[in-house]
């Protein structure tokens, strides 16, 4: 941290010392702390935690999964094309310039030079500034997740980042594995400032005093993140009283924080799926839509969900989880033994086959006891397998190599749209495209990739619902993949924390807006 | 002396060539470092991009020859995740490793030699059987069991301790900051040693009771008997001095070991120190800082070795450091 920021900083903290009446400090621990203090440096949950505290994106999601407005007041769709955004008047960034439409114009270009997050930009074609709160986003064909993705956009201080820094580079300069300026300082418009940052022990926070959300009911004054990467110590730290927030919560110790009196445990339905896929090209077995079907019918979601999850997920039939356009309420788990069994027989594997399996052991919850119980449900169908299980670092190798015959992957969407899920995991694989980057089980069904694309430029919400939960129908049918659940989310905090209201689906809890009882 | 020396520094150089070969060498069995740098919607294109900026793409000898180049100038590389010099996160991260030691260290010298030396005299008493009994359990229960055992009952039930982290620290030289001049930094400690005390506590307490009742059985102590000696100069002076030759060449390995330990010990109480960082390090596959850890551990195991054999000379005045016959 630099030591103007830093003096600054400790300057703001007397400040607020001094006027807050009801000055609160939250200590908090998460299993991470955010890898950089740029926001395009990485797409990840840690980034965008630490944006929603530090930056303001234009829209927000609200609980409901709506859109609720933030830096942009209001906005408008002009034509098919293009949107026009309103920007707030008024607002500070914590170095004191104002924000204008320059600053959205200047974030916009250098969200497309990132490679983790050009991808959400690239439906647009160019960003125009009509005046100075006023400016029109423009795409390059009708485009349904206008919204949806300009809740990634944050708009950062543009003359804060314009210039070189001390190395004589750019200060904007985006740079995936080095010491840049924006990887170390920071201004947007936000609630809290980053006093201090010690990567990997701690990062402190400070509210910012020139906040423009002044009907933010906020008032913790006072950030300290603190990472605590083994669940046990980050749930002894709760229940010792040396934190007061948690998160994530590991399911084995919901009920021992549901039976303490001092603490409370928020869950809410999780977005994310995990699934197997059968890879086609592997196993000529699968290419057999009855004996993917047989595998489906042969897995108890319920049973996994139950003994192995302890209730903290809940079972799929289909990837968008409810809340998404594509939700299709009529797909129900279908476990029938009888029936598996009998599609096997019809597709002449009656005495079953071997396969490979693999999966992550410290990726998603419980993965590797997940993905032994679908072995075991499938030994039942006289499919024998091989399952190796890794960490997650040498995993995502295999998968790239498309190495096992079925191999685990989660998802989350990052438009919080149906689409994107059939983009990653269920699209034809086609290197040119990206499209079904994550399809290691090659699955390919020409009529759903038009579907999807048809999707793409469907701006009717209910026209785009039905295209999505038909598609979602038509992989069931073909059992494409296989479902598994979608994981809980989990927070836990100290009673007079109250997190409940400030948690959402996403896991980024608005902060700002945390109101502690004293 | 010097002749000593100068060969440790030439066994020094080979041990961590030796290491920096094999930490170079299961490198790419680690898994992909650009899988941690970037999010997971990021193309396989964009991938071999980055790869090949940061120069994943070469042959191995290619990697290691640069690496060697860099090294010999001091560099070690530079940390994925801290953005830094991989030696500069280790430095800074070593202050809170080594208080850990010492302080385990403190808790094994001042607990193992009286109740060694006690349960050597009085074989048959019952406290001499209990410790020998506890010290089995000791052995057995594995570090990271006494300390989530530690934390529930003295940071969660009681509410004595803290639970985690080193509290609060003050400044000392060269960036050093310490724990040991806080009352705050103080109750973080005692958790954290305690754990990583229980590993050796054991058995340094049967190494010095079987040494001592060995010595107590010699010569020259029943001649001091039979001298009519104090029996306190007998123990402490006559007997305990012979017993300390073998501890002390077990303590200088295990304090290298006990360094090893602490990745266990820190990962546990989330310790901000270097056992903790690597543990890290390999969850991020952040290689540079994995290569440049192995060989900042080798250094330190060599260099403990060479202050033992140091103080052995000085304790047994009968040993060559030479090696000169």
């Amino acid at each position: 941290m630099n030591k103007t920021v830093s003096l600054l900083a400790g300057a703001m903290m007397s400040l607020g010392l001094m006027a807050g009446a009801n000055a609160a400090t939250l200590k908090m621990a998460y299993d991470a702390d955010p890898v950089s203090l740029d926001p395009h440096e990485q797409l990840s949950g840690g980034t965008m935690q630490l944006a929603h505290m530090t930056f303001d994106p234009l829209v927000r999601w609200d609980r409901n999964l709506g859109f609720e407005p933030r830096l942009a007041e209001k906005w408008e769709r002009i034509d098919d094309l293009t949107m026009r955004f309103h920007l707030r008047k008024g607002v500070k960034f914590h170095s004191g310039n104002d924000f204008t439409a320059k600053d959205v114009l200047f974030t916009f270009n250098r969200l497309r030079t990132s490679p983790d997050f050009k991808g959400i930009f690239a439906p647009f074609a160019e960003l125009k500034v009509i005046d100075d709160y006023t400016i029109d986003l423009v795409t390059n064909k009708p485009f349904p997740l206008v919204l949806n993705n300009v809740t990634y956009l944050f708009p950062m201080d543009s003359a804060f980042y314009t210039g070189n820094d001390a190395n004589g580079e750019p200060k904007d300069k985006l740079v995936k594995h080095g010491n840049s300026f924006a990887s170390r300082q920071l201004s947007g418009t936000g609630p809290y400032v980053v006093s201090e940052r010690q990567q990997g022990v701690r990062v402190d926070f400070t509210r910012f005093d020139n906040y423009w959300d002044t009907n933010s009911p906020g008032n913790v004054d006072e950030i300290v993140l603190t990472p605590i990467k083994e669940a046990p110590t980050r749930v002894a730290a709760l229940l010792s009283g040396d934190v007061d927030f948690i998160a994530p919560v590991p399911p084995t110790d919901h009920k021992r924080i549901v039976s303490n009196d001092k603490v409370d445990l928020v869950t809410m339905g999780g977005t994310r799926i995990i699934t197997f896929q059968m890879n086609q090209e592997r196993v000529e077995a699968f290419k057999d839509a009855r004996v993917r079907q047989a595998v489906a019918y042969a897995i108890n979601q319920e049973g996994i969900v139950k003994k192995i999850m302890r209730g903290f997920a809940t079972p799929a039939a289909q990837m968008s989880p409810e809340g998404y356009l594509g939700y299709n309420e009529a797909l129900k788990p279908r476990y029938d033994l009888k029936k598996a069994k009998q599609l096997m027989e019809e597709a002449g594997y009656a005495d079953g086959f071997t396969i490979t399996m693999m999966a992550p052991n410290n990726r998603y919850v419980n993965d590797e006891k997940i993905a032994q119980a679908v072995a075991s449900m499938l030994a039942k169908i006289n499919i024998t397998v091989d399952l190796k299980t890794m960490p997650k670092a040498q995993y995502w190798g295999e998968f790239d190599e498309r190495a096992a015959d079925m191999m685990m992957i989660g998802w989350h969407a990052d438009t919080e749209d149906s689409n994107n899920f059939f983009e990653f995991l269920t699209a034809c694989p086609d290197t040119d495209s990206g499209l079904g980057q994550y399809n290691s089980g090659n699955y390919c069904n020409p009529e759903a990739d038009k579907m999807m694309h048809e999707a793409n430029s469907e701006t009717d919400p209910a026209k785009r619902a039905a295209i999505m939960q038909k598609i979602e129908q038509m992989l069931y049918d073909d059992a494409a993949y296989i479902p598994l659940h979608w994981q809980n989310l989990a927070w836990a905090a100290r009673k007079g924390v109250n997190v409940e209201p400030v948690v959402n689906v996403m896991n980024f809890p608005y902060l700002g807006d945390l109101v502690i009882e004293e | 002396m010097i002749a000593f020396f100068i060969k440790r520094l030439a066994q020094a150089i080979v041990v961590m060539f030796v290491i920096s070969i094999i930490s170079f060498s299961i490198q790419d069995n680690l898994g992909d470092p650009l899988r941690e740098m970037v999010g997971q919607s990021v193309s396989e294109a964009e991938r071999q991009q980055l790869r090949d900026e940061l120069g994943l793409n070469d042959p191995f000898l290619v990697q290691y020859g640069r690496f060697v180049k860099n090294a010999l100038q001091g560099d070690l590389g530079t940390s994925y995740f801290f953005k830094e010099p991989a030696l500069d996160v280790i430095l800074a991260k070593l202050p809170a490793t080594l208080e850990l030691v010492f302080g385990a260290s403190l808790i094994i010298i001042f607990l193992s030699v009286p109740l060694g030396v006690y349960s050597a005299i009085n074989p048959q008493s019952l406290f001499s059987k209990a410790v020998m009994g506890l010290s089995i359990v000791g052995i057995s229960v594995p570090v990271f069991l006494t300390a989530i055992g530690l934390i529930y009952l003295f940071a969660i039930e009681l509410n004595w301790m803290p639970s985690y982290g080193r509290g609060e620290t003050v400044d000392m030289f060269w960036g050093w900051e310490s724990g040991f001049f806080t009352a705050d930094g103080l109750a973080h400690l005692v958790l954290p040693c305690v754990s990583l005390a229980s590993i050796m506590l054991p058995l340094f307490i049967r190494l010095i009771r079987a040494e001592m009742m060995e010595v107590l059985q010699s010569e020259y102590v029943k001649f001091a008997w039979a001298k009519g000696l104090n029996p306190r100069r007998i123990y402490f002076l006559h007997a305990l001095k012979n017993t300390m030759l073998p501890v002390i060449t077990v303590g200088g390995v295990q304090i290298g070991t006990m360094v090893a330990y602490t990745i266990l010990t820190e990962t546990v109480f989330q310790w901000p120190g270097m056992g903790f960082l690597f543990l890290e390090a390999i969850n991020r596959v952040d290689t540079p800082l994995i290569v440049a850890y192995l060989i900042v551990v080798g250094a330190i195991f060599v260099i403990t070795n060479t202050i033992v054999d140091l103080v052995y000379g000085l304790v047994n005045p009968t040993v060559n450091l030479a090696g000169k016959k």
